[in-house]
């Protein structure tokens, strides 16, 4: 019993560490975020919430000029949610009809097809950015959002992990689909989307997390403010406090980085369920 | 309702193995043949070919004097049930049923009294609206077989669609098949490795062996009268006994034992005898005699195990006999036991060849 007791609190300890160490900053964040600006500079970070909290996300939010030069905190937001929802329905369209062709036509280069797009998982997008940029500024689609998600949407990852996942799907419901007259395009909607539920759900997340998280593309690919996502107005704003000759506004880029972070933990907290059950889950 | 025709049918796989290697035959209207044969004999290829989920090599497949090698599975007017259902995991029982009709652009109100038709003769109605994965396998059969039923085909395909279910469940199923059969009188070709099955559902029996039809008629007269030496082993339930011989001109010869009542058979080569199990009875002085080795009692009668008297391959595996016996007949084991039969129902084949010469 003593052992046994022993070995709770030592567990759990060391998840109490854990925990702290990954959230202490966050709730740094969160705290100084909440103080004026003359607390801040005087005193530095807090670890208390202060008495700010509704002026300063307010203003962030919905006042112009309160956080940029002239776009509001929720035009930015309004923008990442564009760039992370595009991003994660572009990649699940695309690698899924990608896999759906691989898995399901034996043409010739299949096999070596597969391979070549497997192999750019090794090719960030750093490597290609210089070309990537030369052909949407060629095309004209800077500062739209097509030139901003489309290039981003060819996904190996996605289409590795459908790939096996349609191979797992036994071949008889593909010829049961055939003698019920089914065609491709109808073997594909009517049967092996519907499948694919979980798996959607859990590559719909990933990736929305990974789109919001953009930083290098939207910030060469986007030059007008109003154009800007979460992600790059927070680097934007420390430029703003470096260069203005007033009070550097912190608690500002402390609110703009916690209103950065919710919504993918929120979407994780709410699809957890189908996120589990679409990486681990088998039925058929 | 329709006859089906294969010609000169042969199956040969991109890597060189040959499935089947040239099938002959018509499938009459209405009736219900039975392909039979151990696994990789070429049976299932053989029914996929027929429904179109192979291509044909070799050889033509006609459906009521149309053929089909080019026509597409759906346009080929046949069902199929295949052996693990194939079930649509996300659909309903109603759905499944449904998905081909609605694939032909069928109304939904005849698509709705169709299904619901198809399910009151299947004794499903209860389910129609549940998903797969809450029925029993029993209902899952059922299930598919009403998929096939709902599209009115010429020609029900079954591939072994019995084998997932345990053996009582097998029996009543088996029942329903042949009963649902007779009332539909579709055309129907059943793929079974299960030679009980096989014999009880079809009209005609087709033995298939390495690609090739080894025999075709009644499942009886396949019993009574095989054409080789693996239709008759292939066929029936215990298995026929066998013992190798050979010929001295009068006599069949193994080791010390000496068979008399043959002849017309050739000298030279090695032959075998074929006996049933149930054509073996007690004789005061009969041919065999049998040391006794395992007695399994099955309630109407008794299969008696032992190995023969004098026979030079008596120690081997398969080598002993099987005499089946009714149930009052229950010897002490070790014990020894005359056993007679009558020659005219023995049949010898060739050891090589397989013939039947007898």
């Amino acid at each position: 019993m003593k052992d046994w007791n022993w070995r709770l609190i030592s567990t759990h300890a060391i998840l109490i560490v854990g925990v702290l160490f990954m959230s202490l900053p966050v709730w740094v964040a969160f705290a100084t975020s909440t103080h004026a600006p003359e607390t801040i500079l005087r005193e530095g970070l807090q670890l208390w919430p202060g008495s700010h909290f509704l002026e300063t996300y307010r203003e962030v939010l919905f006042v112009e000029g309160g956080v940029m030069k002239s776009v509001l905190g929720t035009t930015m937001l309004k923008n990442s949610l564009i760039l992370g929802i595009g991003f994660a329905i572009g990649k699940v369209v695309i690698s899924m009809l990608a896999a759906y062709a691989i898995v399901y036509f034996r043409f010739r280069l299949a096999v070596p097809l597969f391979w070549v797009i497997f192999m750019t998982l090794l090719l960030p997008l750093e490597v290609r950015i210089i070309p990537s940029y030369e052909v949407v500024a060629g095309l004209g689609l800077l500062d739209t959002h097509f030139g901003l998600i489309v290039p981003l949407i060819a996904s190996a990852t996605g289409t590795f992990f459908f790939r096996q996942f349609f191979r797992s799907v036994p071949d008889e419901l593909l010829e049961a689909a055939r003698l019920d007259g089914a065609t491709a395009w109808g073997f594909f909607i009517d049967i092996l989307v519907p499948l694919s539920k979980t798996m959607i759900a859990a590559i719909l997340i990933i990736m929305f997390v990974v789109g919001w998280n953009q930083y290098l593309w939207p910030l060469i690919m986007t030059t007008k403010e109003e154009n800007y996502t979460l992600v790059i107005g927070i680097k934007q704003i420390y430029q703003i406090l470096a260069e203005g000759g007033e009070l550097p506004q912190y608690q500002k880029a402390f609110a703009l980085t916690i209103l950065a972070t919710l919504p993918p933990v929120l979407v994780v907290l709410v699809f957890q369920n189908w996120f589990v059950k679409g990486l681990v889950e088998s039925e058929k | 309702m329709a006859n089906v025709q294969l010609r000169g049918v042969r199956k040969t796989y991109p890597n060189g193995a040959v499935a089947v290697r040239g099938v002959d035959m018509v499938v009459e209207d209405g009736e219900f043949i039975v392909f039979v044969g151990p696994s990789g004999c070429g049976k299932s290829t053989l029914l996929r070919m027929i429904a179109g989920l192979e291509k044909i090599t070799e050889g033509d497949i006609s459906i009521e004097d149309r053929r089909i090698n080019d026509v597409s599975p759906a346009d080929r007017d046949v069902a199929m049930v295949f052996q693990n259902y194939a079930l649509y995991p996300h659909m309903t029982v109603r759905g499944n049923m449904s998905y081909g009709l609605k694939n032909r652009g069928m109304p939904k109100d005849e698509i709705n009294r169709k299904v619901e038709e198809a399910a009151e003769l299947l004794r499903i109605s209860d389910f129609l609206d549940r998903q797969p994965n809450q029925l029993s396998g029993g209902q899952r059969q059922r299930v598919a077989m009403g998929r096939a039923i709902v599209r009115e085909p010429k020609v029900f395909l079954f591939d072994e669609p019995l084998s997932n279910l345990d053996a009582k469940l097998r029996v009543q199923m088996r029942i329903e098949i042949k009963r649902l059969q007779r009332r539909l009188n579709v055309t129907s070709i059943y793929v079974t490795h299960d030679q009980t099955e096989a014999m009880t559902l079809a009209d005609r029996l087709a033995v298939i062996n390495d690609g090739k039809i080894e025999q075709i008629g009644a499942p009886i007269d396949l019993y009574n009268n095989p054409a080789s030496l693996f239709v008759a082993s292939f066929i029936g339930s215990p298995q026929v006994n066998l013992l190798p011989v050979t010929f001295d001109g009068s006599r069949l010869i193994n080791g010390e034992l000496a068979i008399d009542g043959f002849s017309d058979l050739p000298q030279s080569t090695p032959l075998v005898l074929g006996i049933r199990p149930d054509d073996l009875s007690q004789a005061s002085h009969g041919q065999f005699t049998m040391r006794v080795d395992i007695v399994e009692q099955h309630g109407a009668d008794n299969l008696i195990y032992g190995a023969l008297h004098g026979i030079t391959n008596a120690e081997e595996d398969g080598a002993e006999f099987c005499f089946k016996a009714s149930h009052d007949l229950l010897p002490p084991l070790e014990s020894s036991l005359s056993l007679g039969f009558d020659a005219s129902k023995a049949m010898v084949f060739d050891q090589q060849s397989g013939q039947r010469l007898i």
